[in-house]
């Protein structure tokens, strides 16, 4: 770099630590700004709280003890994480290539309801390795199919993403009440309806140790997976200049189109994986139990990381434990269990506008975007 | 008209600005070093300097979008703080972009009106109308004010960009490189009302350029800056574009242009047949047009903007599809994908980098890997990408083509323009090149870059690639080009070859007269 030395002030000897120094700084920013944007509701929160005439010191107190205070909540706070992991993995993946995708819900139904339809033949004969493994592939597949289809019409007709990934959720859900109240309903069940159970001994178990199930380990390893497919492969590379600039992209040759349904299905397949494991892990079959709003949840996740795999973990955990500690509050604080989707909505709402501050802190100013 | 009203009788009368040590430090990079300069009220002010040297920090200090690390800023003699573009405007300084900022679905009149701070939330379209008609007796500028904006041509749109200022009542324009999308003719009207009005004392401008030809015409000033240091001022009057470019370079030797070997009798290399395309609002862009390269040679396309040279470049590099027609190259078919772009080895770049051919996000080492990243050894195996030997890539294209910029992790987005133009330009013509499809490659460079570039196109020829060049610079295809084709309404309504025809001939071709 025989140039870059004849910038005035630019001693070469400490230029190698003021630039890491700078970096230092530059990176902050996506930290610095999102826990300003969490405080920023947990104020707004309260004063929600005050004006039902509730205490926020209590209630911030019971999140604390609900979610992450003893080793029976950190279980409940993991459990939830591990669906939150797989559907925020279904947002960033496609927000990496500029699209934004809310409809991961709906590949989790579709991919829970898929995994538990095939089970039912299989159940009698099947070993348990071997119907896990199909009921996973069916999840998979069903997942990827529903999520590639809106990067599908996204490519090819220029259909809006995010709608499109919204109604499909809908028809997601009608799809499952369709099956499972008519023809693949277990008769034997007559309370809610539900596909035929798996069975006690086909479910997935636990880590040792815990009551955490195996899902848990999965979401991490394909975070740290998809991490690797994003920055270290020539694929990731290649969606990562597609979503920086479309007509850059384009002006390389790069397959744009196909780009987008693949980014799409590997979206859709996780989120599927993500409804597999409330299948075989928790309720071992198929019911309306699998519109939790993970995959809304999800959304909130990843936008929080900022649409980093390896930081979605940590956020996960952070809104599975808020999660988590709903039945606690409702119970301690006569508040109703929705109290805590309150504050997750309020957290969304400040993080959407919190994406406009990156560059325009005094702090950052100088580095920024101008205009 | 509130704003008009809100200030003394008198306000509209030409300031003077002056800057005082003005340093500006982007971590390590001091890119401003202690300048002080004087811009005398009512007259034109002319800031030259290379590609990188700081003319768009300093600028951007004065207009409050950056904060200086030190110095200030003096209007009429008495110090100001800008902490922001708002106090820039409150204190009658505007500013006009190498880009446009008009809102293009709107028309003149709705532009002007909502641009002002204090749009009521309903508008009396009526009232608002009067008052603007009185307002543009009183100036120079005329604009159609009922005609949406992206119906504009580009000289009469950087004409409202300028109303839209002397609109708000600014009194001291900033024009960065404000003639960079016009014609010498729209540049020369443009910029004689703008002297015509310095003169009258009602306006102080203070303007960016690359280009000799308007510091002489127009200036009565000029400060020269170089690698971020004031080095030199004066009258234009007593100062020769020899010294001018010397203050700007030093003693560094500019690149001469390259020799243009002989050719005869080259195979046919690009070969575009019957090309038709629409445009964005789906009207016909391009109509048959057949255009032959041959090895070794460089066809020049001239033409006013907007006949449909930009739509001939997308189709060309993949970002429009044609409605018809077919391109070949060494007489197969090519369709602008990855994999022929590499198998026939097609380059290419053209005008706003940013917008065209770099993710501005993305790290300079990174935009430089575009066209190498899923090649050995940037991929030593399938699908795998290596950071280490990318940035080695990019380490010796910076060093080979000059690119000035902080470190290979820079966002490409934080350097000059100038700078952006050369890190792409390294990226498309490092490589071995077959063929070379360039639009306008030389917008915003400094002359030593230009004359870089222009070699660096010419040594490319004579290697024997084929070269198709689009530029709205006529000098520039008269420079370079073998063969010189005109595009006027999506058609190529004349091709001849260079000696035997002149200025005046493809002029003429042009202006639609054939
Ligand atoms: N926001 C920024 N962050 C970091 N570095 C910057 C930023 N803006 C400018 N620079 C650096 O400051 C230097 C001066 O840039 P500037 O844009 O002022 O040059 P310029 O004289 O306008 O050049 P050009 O003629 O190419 O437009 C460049 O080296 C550039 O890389
Ligand atoms: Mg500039």
């Amino acid at each position: 770099m025989a140039e870059t030395a004849d910038f005035p002030g630019l001693s070469s000897s400490v230029s190698g630590l003021r630039e890491w120094g700078d970096r230092l700084r530059r990176s902050s920013e996506f930290i610095v700004i999102p826990v300003l944007a969490l405080f920023v509701s947990g104020i707004l929160f309260s004063v929600f709280l005050l004006a039902l005439g509730k205490s926020p010191a209590d209630f911030f107190s019971l999140v604390w003890r609900g979610g992450f205070g003893t080793s029976f909540s950190w279980q409940n706070t993991l459990v939830r994480s591990a669906p939150l992991i797989l559907t925020a993995l279904c947002v960033a993946i496609p927000a990496r290539l500029g699209l934004v995708i809310i409809g991961g819900e709906g590949a989790l139904v579709l991919g829970g309801f898929g995994a538990a339809a095939i089970a039912i033949p299989m159940v009698p004969w099947a070993p348990t390795p071997v119907l896990l493994g199909v009921m996973a592939l069916a999840s998979i597949v069903c997942g990827g199919i529903w999520i590639g289809l809106v990067g599908a019409l996204r490519h090819y007709r220029g259909v809006n993403e995010t709608i499109s990934s919204l109604l499909l959720f809908y028809i997601a859900v009608s799809i499952l009440n369709f099956f499972v109240e008519g023809a693949l309903r277990d008769p034997s069940d007559p309370n809610k309806p539900s596909t035929m159970p798996i069975g006690r001994d086909n479910m997935i178990g636990m880590i040792p140790g815990t009551d955490v199930h195996w899902g848990l380990v999965v979401g991490i390893v394909l975070c740290v997976l998809l991490y690797l497919l994003m920055n270290r492969t020539t694929f990731g590379f290649a969606a990562r200049i597609t979503g920086g600039n479309l007509r850059a992209a384009q002006a390389q040759g790069l397959p744009v189109g196909r780009l987008m349904l693949v980014s799409c299905a590997i979206a859709g397949a996780c989120a599927g994986l993500a409804g597999f494991l409330e299948v075989a892990a928790i309720h071992g079959k198929a019911n309306a139990s699998l519109i939790a709003g993970y995959g809304f949840t999800g959304i909130l996740v990843s936008f929080l990381a900022r649409h980093n795999p390896l930081v979605i973990v940590p956020v996960a955990v952070f809104l599975g434990g808020i999660a988590a500690s709903g039945g606690l509050v409702q119970r301690r604080m006569d508040l109703p269990d929705a109290t805590v989707l309150v504050l997750q909505g309020l957290i969304f709402l400040v993080i959407l506008v919190s994406e406009t501050f990156y560059g325009r802190l005094p702090f950052y100013r100088s580095k920024g975007e101008i205009s | 008209m509130a704003v008009l009203q809100s200030r003394p009788e008198g306000a509209r009368r030409a300031i003077g600005l002056e800057t005082i040590g003005m340093t500006k430090a982007f971590g390590p990079l001091v890119a401003l070093d202690d300048v002080s300069i004087r811009v005398r009220p009512g007259s034109f002010h002319a800031l030259l300097g290379e590609n990188g040297a700081g003319k768009s920090t300093l600028v951007k200090c004065v207009m409050g979008f950056y904060q200086p690390t030190s110095g200030s800023a003096l209007v009429n003699d008495r110090e100001v703080s800008i902490p922001n573009p708002k106090a820039a405007h409150a204190l009658g300084i505007g500013m006009v972009y190498q880009h446009f900022t008009l809102v293009p679905s709107l028309t003149a009149a709705e532009n002007l009106v909502i641009s002002r701070a204090d749009t009521p939330a309903v508008i009396d379209w009526a009232k608002e109308r009067k008052a603007l008609e009185a307002f543009l007796e009183t100036t120079p500028f005329k604009v159609p004010l009922d005609m949406p904006v992206s119906g504009l041509s580009a000289g009469e749109k950087q004409k409202l960009e300028i109303l839209k200022q002397l609109y708000l009542d600014q009194s001291f324009l900033i024009l960065d490189e404000p003639t960079s999308v016009l014609t010498p003719d729209e540049a020369d009207e443009v910029l004689g009302l703008l002297r015509g009005m310095t003169e009258a004392g009602e306006l102080t401008i203070l303007m960016i350029t690359h280009k000799f030809r308007e510091v002489t015409a127009y200036a009565d000033e000029v400060t020269v800056l170089r690698r971020g240091r004031m080095v030199g001022s004066g009258k234009v009057s007593d100062l020769s574009i020899d010294d001018m470019s010397r203050m700007m370079i030093g003693d560094t030797a500019i690149r001469e242009s390259a020799a243009r070997k002989a050719h005869s009798g080259e195979p046919l290399k690009l070969e575009i047949a019957g090309l038709f395309a629409d445009d964005d609002e789906e009207l016909p862009a391009l109509e048959a047009v057949n255009l032959k390269v041959r090895c070794g040679e460089i066809l020049g396309i001239a033409g006013v903007s907007g006949n449909g040279q930009s739509e001939l470049i997308q189709v060309l590099s993949g970002q429009r599809l044609p409605s018809d027609g077919r391109i070949f190259i060494d007489g197969k078919p090519y369709e602008p994908e990855r994999k022929l772009m590499d198998s026939f080895k097609v380059f290419g770049f053209s005008e706003e980098p940013l917008r065209n051919a770099a993710v501005p996000r993305m790290s300079v080492a990174e935009n430089m890997a575009f066209r190498t990243f899923d090649k050995v050894p940037i991929s030593p195996f399938r699908g795998w990408l290596s950071p280490s030997p990318m940035l080695k890539k990019a380490r010796d294209l910076i060093a080979a083509y000059r690119v000035k910029t902080p470190s290979t992790e820079e966002p490409i987005e934080n350097l000059s323009g100038g700078n952006v133009q050369r890190a792409i330009l390294a990226r498309e013509i490092s490589g071995e090149v077959e063929v070379l499809i360039v639009a306008n490659p030389c917008f915003g460079l400094d002359f030593a870059s230009v004359a870089e570039i222009r070699a660096q196109i010419m040594d490319q020829r004579n290697r024997g690639a084929a070269v198709l060049l689009v530029s709205e610079d006529l000098d520039e295809i008269l420079e370079l080009a073998d063969t010189v084709a005109v595009m006027s309404e999506g058609r190529i309504t004349y091709t001849s070859p260079m000696d035997r025809t002149d200025r005046a001939t493809i002029g003429h071709a042009m202006a639609g007269h054939h």
